[in-house]
């Protein structure tokens, strides 16, 4: 068994990372301009880094899959990007940041890079606010916050429902200022298909060319992934429908290890499925939970005369509503973290007090706050969600109240990384969502921005220099080295294995198939019968998508089909890593749910004695099972406790 | 519903194109438009044949990858949102609908319904942007900005990119779109210390790609999803000018 070597630094944790920055090796200058460097993906991660390098003085090679580095989805993150400035003067410090962090993940976080994210969150905010990102601001000019759920202090920073959108377009124009000065050059409308290793060391990638269909190669000094999540495996989520995992999921092929694949988010406020030619889910931001109530009916018959629309919720009186977070959770109420509220929002529905015409629905409402506050405020602070939520349900959720179902959201599982962030193949690093490392078995809202930007900012551009300073001496390596050509070649293998399967059934007819059976069998609750169901029809899924796919279309050509059937094919197989993994952890923690294992009350029960461990899973060839390791979590700090939001 | 739909084809940049005519039945009026697309392709796609290519990706409004020219305007019928929000209950039984991309010298098609916006990077990257580095940046509150200022570089900041002002334009302008930018640094002390440079690197690019000039017919702010108002263009011009006349030369 390989031991992995997670590298943390000595010492007192909140000493780690300033130590580290003190001691870690250095590139000069003249070298860096020397020294070539590859990101893929310009989401937050990706785009800051790119930028942070190019500043530096690096040769960056920046990659997209869409046409505009500007597309990327983290430009959907509506609600806010924490920090632990105490601006609002209500007891939040970096510890307690730190802290909230690592128990919203239910214990399953590295504490020591959980303490850099809390100890660089503060500079975020300074860089982004002289990016120009306009965050909302009191009336005395000075920065205001907002609630999220899992902590009691505001520290959320906002720009109305579109942070993510502001954020990024800061970062995309710190990475435009790269590309005109000529540090960053951008590949647009790239697919990455593979990671090319050399003597051990990630030294260049394989890319796709998607409007002429072009096979490209491309060499780097390092390979810097920063790719997003992978929840649509399960067809149906929150992500853009470009969201892949292909990236990662080729270099776990390649060596990298991944980790905690079952650690998937489901978020709670969604708007629910309506029909079976849906396409995809869209969010509702969290942040409505901070003026939002979520209830159902008490009485089952008036849930059942909700769904008929025989009655409207107003006719639903004060008295006959049950309030069920409030309810149960007196001390977080609506603003318990995401696992919880979507488990609840489940064990209503499931026990028939759901809304909506499938019955898969709770109401979320802000008749109160409306009243509270003034519709106006309303409009100011959630103004587009409303209008988005009335372009797709075509109900004025001023008047009526919002119907929400939990969704596949993002995912806290992702290719392994020491604390530098490189992956298990030497020079190969991963960023952002498609690391493992920060969010544990769930992640707090408002923290991925942080975690996208702190990577990309403030941490990869210390730790690559580590790397890199010991590679001043190795020459770029021409891109018809025998280990481009030989991976450029296995990829149009594959591609034209695709094409050539012409079977009849359309790429995304599998996927949407194969997304309800992930579904059904590893959604917000899991079981061991259920896994091992859903494991025993992966191969028959596999077999109709190479026997029976059809690809129109040709290859040198802009051609969405092939680029969505490789994505498909690579989805299938993480799909059955996320129920194996699901299947060895036997205990519930954040958003892995084991059904075995809940408290009385129907909480989820932790085993710290046999699980606080980070999974990670090596591949060992094709029709061979993957071998797990195992990175054992100590907790210094912040001791493991049952998680009560009660 | 059943629709018609007349859809532009054209292979590749430098094919010719063509409208040609499809029919769909049996689309639930809680569709979304891509949804109906996206039934289209699967269609086409069992018959053998190749798929309607379209631009889109978050399908949620925010991207600004989704266009279309739907029956004559950018982003169909409704104003406030992108193709991608647009929902079949907005149309009727048995209507025909026409699709086009975007038409404007700038924007040269891909395939089909997808145009090259490339252009628009390019003038971001003439200077939309505030020339800080990552670190070593002062407090965020150490530069209080007027709530009113801040709101009102937000509303500029919303801008998502798509193009559907250019698009919607009868000189296929962008001053919209360049002039959101220029409003968004030049309302917000961060952004001011660069804005003369700015709007004159970023006017230079915008002439420099070919886009037209504005001659205030105001479709931009018509067609535009996130409601971008024409006061920008103003600014953008107020900006100019006082560049021009007040600021010191620069090299370009």
């Amino acid at each position: 068994m390989t031991k992995l070597n997670s590298k943390i630094p000595e010492g007192p944790l909140a000493e780690k990372w300033t130590k580290y920055k003190s001691t870690c090796k250095l590139v000069n200058p003249s070298n860096k301009r020397k020294l070539e460097i590859i990101v893929v993906g310009t989401g937050l991660a990706g785009a800051s880094a790119a930028a942070s390098l190019g500043e530096q003085g690096y040769n960056v090679k920046a990659f997209c899959y869409q046409d505009s580095p500007r597309r990327a989805h983290s430009i959907a993150a509506q609600g806010g990007i924490n920090a632990a400035k105490n601006y609002q003067n209500d007891g939040d410090s970096v510890y307690r940041l730190f802290y909230d962090t690592i128990k919203g993940g239910d214990y399953r976080a590295r504490e020591a890079n959980v303490y850099r994210l809390a100890e660089v969150s503060n500079a975020i905010i300074d860089q982004c606010v002289a990016q120009g990102v306009p965050f909302a601001r009191d009336y005395g000019g000075l920065l205001d916050n907002r609630s999220f759920g899992g902590a009691q202090v505001s520290r959320t920073f906002y720009a109305r429902g579109q942070t993510g959108q502001q954020l990024l377009l800061g970062a995309y124009s710190a990475l435009s200022r790269q590309i005109k000065k000529g540090t960053v050059t951008l590949y647009n409308r790239r697919d990455m298909l593979d990671v090319v290793i050399i003597d051990g060391k990630a030294r260049g990638i394989i890319v796709r060319n998607l409007v002429t269909g072009e096979i490209e190669k491309y060499f780097g000094h390092a390979v810097v992934l920063a790719t997003g999540g992978y929840g649509n495996a399960y067809f149906l989520s929150t992500n853009a429908m470009g969201s892949n995992a292909t990236p990662i999921w080729r270099a776990y092929k390649k060596g990298a290890f991944f980790s905690n694949a079952c650690f998937t988010q489901i978020h709670p406020t969604c708007i629910p499925v309506h029909g079976d030619f849906q396409s995809k889910l869209t969010l509702m931001s969290e942040s409505l939970r901070n003026d939002g109530r979520i209830w159902v009916p008490k009485k089952k018959e008036d849930a059942e005369k909700l769904r008929k629309k025989e009655i409207k919720p107003s006719d639903i009186s004060e008295e006959d509503r049950d309030y069920y977070l409030e309810r149960r959770y007196p001390a977080f109420g609506n603003l318990v973290p995401r696992d919880v509220a979507s488990r609840a929002a489940k064990e209503r529905c499931d026990v028939g007090y759901g809304v909506g015409h499938t019955g898969l629905a709770v109401y979320l409402d802000f008749k109160e706050s409306i009243a509270r506050l003034g519709k106006h405020v309303i409009e100011e602070r959630y103004g587009n969600l409303f209008q988005m939520y009335e372009q797709i349900i075509d109900e004025n959720p001023y008047e009526t109240p919002m119907m929400i179902y939990p969704a596949i959201h993002y995912t806290m599982g992702g290719l392994w990384v020491d604390y530098e962030l490189m992956t298990t193949i030497p020079g190969l690093y991963a960023i952002g969502e498609c690391n493992f490392s920060d969010h544990g078995a769930n992640r707090l809202g408002a923290s991925a921005l942080m975690q996208g930007l702190a990577d990309g900012y403030f941490i990869l551009p210390y730790t690559i220099g580590n790397y890199l300073s010991a590679e001043i001496h190795t020459k770029r390596i021409p891109t018809d080295a025998p280990e481009f050509v030989q991976a450029e070649n296995d990829i149009k293998g594959q591609l034209d294995k695709l094409k050539n399967i012409k079977g009849k059934q359309s790429v995304d007819s599998i996927h949407k198939k194969f997304g309800k059976l992930m579904w059904e069998h590893c959604g917000m609750g899991r079981t061991e019968q259920g896994l091992k169901d859903g494991l025993s029809q992966v191969p028959s899924v596999k077999n109709e998508f190479w026997n029976d796919l059809f690809i129109p279309g040709e290859m040198n050509e802009f051609n969405p089909e092939i680029e969505k059937a490789s994505r498909v094919a690579d989805f299938i197989e993480l799909g059955e890593l996320i129920m194996k993994d699901a299947l060895q952890r036997k205990e519930s923690c954040g958003g892995h749910f084991r059904e075995e294992m809940q408290t009385e009350d129907g909480e989820a029960k932790r085993d710290d004695e046999n699980f606080a461990f980070v999974s990670a899973w090596e591949y060992k060839g094709e029709s061979v099972e993957p071998e797990m390791h195992k990175e054992e979590l100590t907790f210094e700090v912040a001791k493991p406790s049952q998680r009560s939001y009660k | 519903m059943d629709l018609t739909l007349k859809i532009w084809r054209q292979k590749n940049a430098k094919a010719k194109g063509k409208f040609d005519v499809y029919k769909v039945s049996n689309v639930s009026p809680d569709s979304s438009f891509f949804e109906m697309l996206d039934t289209l392709n699967q269609q086409i796609i069992e018959q053998g044949n190749d798929p309607v290519a379209f631009d889109h990706d978050c399908r949620e409004g925010i991207c600004g990858t989704c266009s279309l020219y739907i029956n004559g305007r950018p982003h169909g019928p409704k104003r406030g949102i992108t193709t991608c929000q647009l929902h079949m209950r907005s149309f009727q039984d048995h209507d025909t609908i026409v699709i086009e991309p975007w038409r404007a010298r700038s924007f040269p098609i891909v395939k089909d319904l997808i145009v090259d916006r490339s252009a628009l990077d390019l003038i971001i990257q003439a200077g939309g942007y505030v020339s800080v580095n990552t670190g070593g940046i002062p407090d965020a509150n150490a530069i209080p900005v007027p709530k009113i200022k801040a709101e009102m570089a937000m509303d500029a900041a919303a801008c998502i990119g798509c193009g559907a002002c250019v698009a919607a334009c009868a000189n296929a302008s962008a001053m919209l779109f360049v002039g959101a930018k220029v409003s968004q640094f030049a309302l917000l002390p961060q952004g001011k210390i660069e804005a003369a440079e700015r709007v004159q690197k970023m006017v230079a690019e915008m002439d420099r790609l070919g886009f037209g000039n504005c001659s205030n017919t105001y479709a931009c702010e018509a067609e535009c999803p996130k409601e971008i108002k024409v006061t920008n263009i103003a600014r953008l011009n107020r900006q100019f000018m006082k560049a021009k006349v007040c600021a010191e030369k620069y090299e370009l």
